[in-house]
């Protein structure tokens, strides 16, 4: 989009990385940080309270945190881990897919409206600092030091002068661009997400307060697109939440393989 | 939105993270990732495995419930037919006794008709020996009076005359008996 300038004179500026970059509330705290806080509030509530009195047949409550249980247990780390190992996981890779969904819806949720992931920061931490070391950690310690090297960089089954291009291309990947990876692809989804809301939001806001009286009502086009992405951007929030856990779980299943 | 352009200025990079945002992340995770390992994830498993227990147990339960009316079926289908081999025992030793007891009874019968039969043959043999004895001392007597009579003389010799009538019956027996039989 480009730069508007209408006969009012006032000038369009479109929304950008400036719109990511909030001031403080209070002190060096902002906007994310709030919301990082509140995710982990949010979550430990919902399950200490839903499964604080766990029956074998469930309420309404228990029910839905079953289901959301069992989605990150069964679908998520049992599919990618495998049944013998998966059962330490659980809770990490529960735990990643509720946080990162948490975080994420708060980019629609009205006063909220923003998705914490889209700061660089949390999602490096989660893939660098937790991800990334639990992984390599659990292949260490089972396939041991120079095993876990070889089974991470050299997939059996290739011809023998292929490991030279093989194992360097792996090696990058694994210890270098897998968590890399992993958090920009939920950073980089959230911070779109988000700049394609503001752009259909403050584009409607500016047509309908400073343009022509004839061009004002395509302002109700552009929130009608804005309301139209909100929904998208649900399906995508909850979509990179999942594919955040599925990858992370699909490393430690990596890992820990017998067989590539 | 006014003083944008200055911001603008000095805008960092969407992608240089904030070392305060990594810490935060990572300490915000790490408290979730605790009350979650140490409080929700063993509460759930807890609950998978007794449902597991229990749904194992239910069916468990199920078969053995099953397996003792099978047992069940089977001792009351053997307790029948015994009861009916019983019955039909019962029933062929009734039939026995009861033939028994009309062959003893026929056999009863047949001897007291036998013995009644006897004890009036008896009885008969008796009377005829009475009547005997008393027409053979009639007899003698009438004979002796009517020899005595026609002789003129008593016999007043006891002996002899004893004699002479028993000679004289012996004499008449040896000649009726076989007439008679």
């Amino acid at each position: 989009m480009g730069r508007l300038v209408l006969a009012e004179g006032e000038t369009f500026s479109p929304p950008g990385v400036k719109d990511f970059i909030l001031p403080p509330i209070f002190g060096d705290v902002t906007k994310p940080m709030v919301l990082v806080v509140l995710s982990v509030v949010i979550v430990s509530a919902f399950f200490l309270i839903t499964s604080r009195n766990l029956k074998v047949i469930p309420s309404k409550w228990q029910f839905a945190a079953e289901s959301v249980y069992d989605f990150g247990r069964n679908s998520i780390a049992r599919e990618q881990i495998g049944s013998k190992d998966f059962k330490p996981f659980v809770p990490l890779i529960l735990t990643l897919f509720t946080f990162v969904l948490v975080n994420n819806l708060f980019g629609i949720i009205p006063v909220l409206q923003f998705p914490t992931m889209s700061r660089i920061g949390f999602p490096l931490a989660l893939a660098v600092l937790v991800v990334y070391p639990v992984y390599h950690y659990v292949g260490f310690k089972r396939h041991g030091f120079v095993g876990y090297l070889k089974h991470a960089t050299m997939p059996p089954g290739a011809p023998g002068p292929i490991y030279l291009l093989v194992a360097p291309i792996e090696f990058l990947q694994k210890f270098i661009l897998n968590p890399v990876t992993l958090a920009i692809r939920v950073f980089a989804a959230m911070f779109a997400g988000h700049l394609i809301l503001l752009v259909f939001t403050l584009g409607g806001e500016y047509l309908l307060l400073h343009a022509p009286v004839a061009l004002k009502p395509v302002s109700l086009v552009a929130w009608a697109f804005a309301i139209a992405m909100t929904f998208l951007e649900a399906f995508i929030q909850i979509l990179q939440a999942y594919i955040f856990a599925l990858l992370s779980a699909n490393f430690i299943g990596m890992a820990l393989a017998e067989e590539h | 939105m006014v003083n944008t352009s200055i911001l603008a200025a000095e805008t960092p990079s969407p992608v240089m993270p904030h070392l305060a945002e990594v810490i935060l992340g990572l300490v915000a995770f790490l408290l979730l990732l605790f009350v979650i390992s140490k409080f929700v994830a063993p509460r759930f498993e807890k609950l998978y495995a007794e449902r597991t227990a229990k749904i194992e147990g239910g069916i468990e339960k199920a078969e053995r419930a099953q397996a003792e009316a099978e047992a069940a079926l089977q001792q009351y289908k053997a307790q029948l037919a015994e009861a009916r081999a019983e019955s039909a025992r019962i029933r062929d030793d009734a039939r026995a006794e009861a033939e028994q007891i009309k062959e003893e009874l026929r056999a009863q019968a047949q001897e007291e008709s036998a013995r009644i039969v006897a004890q009036g043959q008896a009885q008969l043999a008796a009377q005829r020996a009475q009547i005997v004895a008393e027409l053979r001392a009639d007899l003698g007597r009438h004979a002796v009076e009517l020899a005595s009579r026609v002789v003129g003389e008593s016999l007043e010799d006891e002996a002899r005359r004893r004699g002479t009538v028993d000679r004289f019956l012996a004499e008449l027996d040896s000649v009726s008996a076989p007439a008679k039989s």
